[in-house]
């Protein structure tokens, strides 16, 4: 059915186009001429396509990782696998889905997809792009090169000082985990201020603020969020490497430090990166929503006023990860009454939506089933969360499978079901090919019945009694029916994902060629040609409304060809933001060896780079 | 080509300015958190030498006249690239390197002398706490005196003219706000008991 | 650009790269606010030392400081004459960073604790 939607202006246009997605992406000079030009790159959209592959790459990484959980927890007083591989197992399975699956994935779109929502050839700092690529990358093998050494982190995802100390945590364990997350924290800050300011000041002319796609809005407000929470748990991850390699007292009870702090100084951070996951796939929605509608987004500003509101409020809730730190009646309640106010907002939306899709002319393709099942799975996530922000309930529910259950409805059922809406959506942008529908509905299904079959039950395992973290249960707690379902869903889940993946390589190749506009979309990236070419806009465009490609002088006939002209200039490629990024990389890595001066050596390194950088010219002379 | 170097912006801003601005906000959280952590542990050290025992209120006051005023020379070199005048240019980066390297002078006598009175980073809260956030402060300045001589020499070399001031501005506004963070520390870590 | 950016862009007078004298504070005038820093900071100190202002010195001192970060920020950063886009990205951030410090002293020095390993004083 979807194919026939694409057809009504996609193949034939594709062909006259012209531009194939392999000729863009390789290069005549053969095998290391391409390779080097991809290391080399400075291009928005070869980065985003890196991190989305890197990220896909760790979600199979973390996929496994959930596997293995779910087959030990399979029936009780299982011994698949022994204690000490279960908590490495969940450890890396929540570090890797956040910080390198969801996070990267969103980053991945917001590179690819914000320069050419707002009319720009690239990023503000093309450099500094590639450069948080190469640190997310590398941060993310050195996460996960524990592996090989058998000291994969197992403190879980949250850390809890001072559990991570070295006296409760003699390990290499902990060293892998606070060292790998500063790299690639490292790497999200670059990427943030990148971001604030190519959306401050890159838009093309008439693209004001209140005429911006919304998901740009939305990778702006992440991108706030980034660049301020960030520095908050770089703080505390710089604390537990100074304790761990420098014996400062920072977390240790008996000199006078307090674990307690770690615990607000992570959540500062945490919450806010709750919503660091969840808005950039709102974003992705809201563009999805109202293309497959037919109809302008319901409410455009308020759906941008309640991102807003969610970034700020999302500032003042994080205590209530802590209600059993004992904080008090004062706080508690504060905590208790600013989480049950940042639900109103992030309400609104839902209703934006629907009332986006009331009397549109829907069309139900995966991207648009993918949207909806955002709006249904998020929403019981919602609702999880609002029993758990009062007290004295999340009292009875924290640290229990419930609390799992509620924010894998709302990362996986929010965030991961936004990102794959994401991807079908914008896939023909990237390749020139539609990804294949049929295939499409496969993973939609499959993941709707794999993933509510795995988690729908542990809402029920929680409040029965059952804690996370913990590697088996015993018999007769009577839940080894329920994880039994846990379990048969979650591989359902995992041949959902593969067919995901499938049907992203087979398409490449495969898929219905794309015209320019193939969903007939109203926003700016659908103006160029699918994939575009390296300078994305041979003119810059004008826009004159919020949705330029359905009003104004940009729609019309012809509006999806990319008119001629000469090839603006370009950025030209650089190595030098891989080899600082090895340089940061290093220097965080070289902590290991314990000694004070060695981590210099790195951040030597780093100083030759980022001066040789520093005196290379961002745009130069074609060879 | 040179138009490609500096596209006009959709606010008429420069992108490394506003970048530049971002990052500073970002380095509020940061050190916000630092200072935080600081004030937390305030009387949590549980043995000496404890913050009144060690400060030395009359020392770190001279150092922070002399970080204060090397933001002074800092804005007199903006104002004379901005006028064109390479040797005013020269003259106030260098000051303002100078004060940088006096004031890190400073915190290496004090970092030596706490030492020498029995408080390292290992002794207590207030040892690791305190080395923490005044190393990273330190830290920032010395990027700074390196990011200053680096513009003194092309200044030198006639490599900075009018046209680059936006150069030494971003270094001054980076500048700036080590010295805004060494008035909060001091204030707060320093004079308040 | 829109009419809006060019308002702006007349209204504060250049990026750093166009000339615009008239944007620029003196020389006289940077070195005046060097001498009213200098002056708080010494202020600061004496404050410090005299006894009677013991009960008031902790609002004094946050009072002065304050000044200092102010002048520093508006005039030596030039946000009092530069674009309010610079003030927005600096300022909001540095009120998360005040939230963060105000909301942890609360916490942890003010508030009554259930359990925390810090006894609270209120």
């Amino acid at each position: 059915m979807a194919d026939a939607i694409a057809s009504e202006r996609g193949p034939q246009r594709a062909h006259a186009e012209g531009h194939g997605a392999a000729a863009l992406y390789t290069d005549p000079g053969g095998l290391w001429a391409t390779i080097r030009g991809w290391i080399t790159t400075v291009d928005h959209k070869r980065i985003g396509i890196m991190y989305a592959s890197a990220a896909l790459f760790f979600l199979l990484v973390g996929g496994l990782e959930a596997l293995l959980i779910r087959v030990q927890l399979a029936v009780p007083e299982n011994d698949f696998i022994g204690a000490e591989t279960y908590n490495q197992l969940f450890t890396m399975h929540g570090t890797t889905m956040i910080f390198l699956v969801a996070m990267p994935l969103a980053v991945a779109f917001f590179n690819y997809i914000v320069p050419l929502q707002i009319g720009a050839r690239d990023v503000a700092f093309p450099r500094l792009n590639a450069l948080s690529f190469w640190v997310f990358l590398f941060g993310g093998l050195f996460l996960n090169s524990s592996w090989l050494f058998g000291a994969a982190p197992n403190t879980s995802w949250v850390g809890y000082a001072n559990l991570t100390s070295v006296q409760y945590s003699p390990g290499l364990n902990v060293d892998f985990w606070v060292i790998g997350l500063s790299i690639v924290g490292i790497s999200s800050l670059i990427g943030a201020i990148n971001f604030i300011t190519t959306i401050i000041n890159l838009r093309a002319p008439g693209l004001t603020l209140m005429r911006m796609p919304l998901f740009t809005w939305m990778t702006f407000v992440t991108s706030w969020i980034l660049a301020t929470a960030i520095p908050v748990i770089a703080v505390a991850l710089i604390f537990l490497a100074a304790d761990r390699f420098f014996a400062t007292n920072f977390f240790v009870p008996g000199a006078g430090g307090d674990p307690v702090l770690w615990q607000h100084l992570f959540w500062i951070f945490g919450h806010p990166e709750v919503y660091i996951l969840i808005l950039p796939s709102f974003g992705i929605i809201s563009e999805v929503v109202p293309t497959f509608s037919r109809k302008p987004l319901f409410g455009y500003p308020i759906v941008v006023y309640a991102g807003i509101l969610i970034g700020f409020i999302g500032w003042g809730v994080w205590s209530h990860h802590m209600f059993t730190t004992g904080l008090g009646p004062i706080a508690d309640s504060f905590f208790v009454a600013s989480t049950m106010i940042i639900a109103i907002p992030t309400g609104v939306k839902i209703f934006n939506w629907l009332a986006t899709m009331w009397g549109g002319a829907l069309r139900f393709t995966t991207a648009m089933l993918f949207a909806i099942g955002l709006v249904a799975i998020f929403t019981i996530g919602g609702l999880s969360g609002i029993m758990h922000a009062s007290a004295p309930v999340d009292l009875q529910q924290h640290d229990s499978y419930f609390v799992v259950a509620h924010f894998h409805y709302t990362i996986v059922g929010g965030a991961v079901t936004g990102l794959f809406a994401g991807f079908y959506y914008w896939y023909p942008k990237v390749t020139g090919r539609l990804m294949s529908e049929t295939l499409g509905k496969w993973h939609f299904w499959t993941f709707i019945v794999g993933f509510n079959l795995t988690f729908f039950p542990q809402h029920f395992v929680g409040l029965f009694g059952m804690p996370r973290r913990v590697f088996t249960y015993p018999a007769e707690l009577g839940l080894g029916g329920w994880n039994m379902a846990s379990t048969i869903g979650a591989f359902i889940f995992g041949v959902s994902t593969l067919i995901f993946v499938w049907n992203l390589i087979r398409s490449a190749r495969r898929g219905t060629p794309a015209a320019a506009n193939p969903w007939d979309a109203p926003t700016l990236e659908w103006s160029v040609p699918s994939p575009p070419p390296h300078y994305n806009f041979a003119e810059i465009p004008e826009v004159e409304s919020r949705d330029p490609l359905w009003k104004g002088a940009a729609a019309g006939p012809d509006r999806a060809v990319a008119t001629g002209g000469d090839e603006p200039h370009m950025p030209s490629p650089s190595a030098w933001p891989i080899l600082t990024a090895l340089g940061i990389s290093l220097t965080w890595i070289l902590l290991m060896a314990r000694i004070w001066w060695v981590p210099l050596i790195g951040l030597a390194v780093t100083a030759v780079c980022v001066y040789s950088w520093a005196f290379q010219p961002a745009f130069r002379a074609e060879s | 080509m040179e138009i490609a170097h500096h596209p006009p912006t959709a606010t008429g801003l420069d992108n490394r300015k506003l970048g530049f601005w971002t990052f500073i906000g970002s380095e509020t959280l940061f050190f916000g958190s630092l200072i935080s952590t600081y004030m937390v542990y305030k009387g949590a050290a549980v043995t000496g030498p404890y913050p009144h025992e060690v400060l030395n209120i009359p020392v770190t006051s001279v150092s922070t006249f002399v970080l204060l005023t090397s933001s002074l020379a800092m804005v007199l070199a903006l104002n004379a690239v901005q006028r064109g005048s390479r040797a005013g240019t020269l003259t106030w980066l260098l000051a303002t390197a100078i004060g940088g390297l006096i004031f890190l002078g400073f915190q290496a006598y004090e970092f030596t002398t706490f030492v020498h009175e029995g408080l390292t980073i290992q002794t207590n809260v207030f040892g690791s706490a305190f080395y923490v956030l005044t190393g990273f402060h330190g830290a920032h300045v010395s990027v700074g005196v390196l990011w200053l001589l680096t513009l003194a020499a092309l200044t030198a070399m006639g490599k900075i003219g009018r046209e680059d001031s936006l150069k030494v501005e971003i270094a001054g506004l980076y500048w700036h706000f080590v010295d805004v963070v060494w008035i909060v520390i001091f204030t707060l870590i320093y004079l308040i008991p | 650009m829109s009419a809006a950016a060019q308002d702006q862009e007349s209204v504060v007078g250049g990026t750093g790269s166009t000339d615009e004298p008239a944007s620029h504070p003196t020389w006289r005038f940077y070195v005046m606010i060097g001498l009213i820093l200098t002056v708080i900071t010494a202020a600061e100190v004496a404050v410090f030392y005299i006894p009677a202002l013991r009960g008031v010195l902790v609002p004094i001192l946050l009072v002065l400081s304050g000044a200092k970060f102010a002048l520093v920020v508006m005039f030596y950063m030039h946000l009092r004459f530069d674009s309010p886009i610079f003030s927005g990205v600096f300022v909001a951030p540095l009120l998360l960073a005040v939230l963060v410090v105000v909301a942890l002293i609360v916490l942890f020095h003010v508030l009554p604790h259930g359990m925390g390993t810090i006894s609270g004083s209120g």
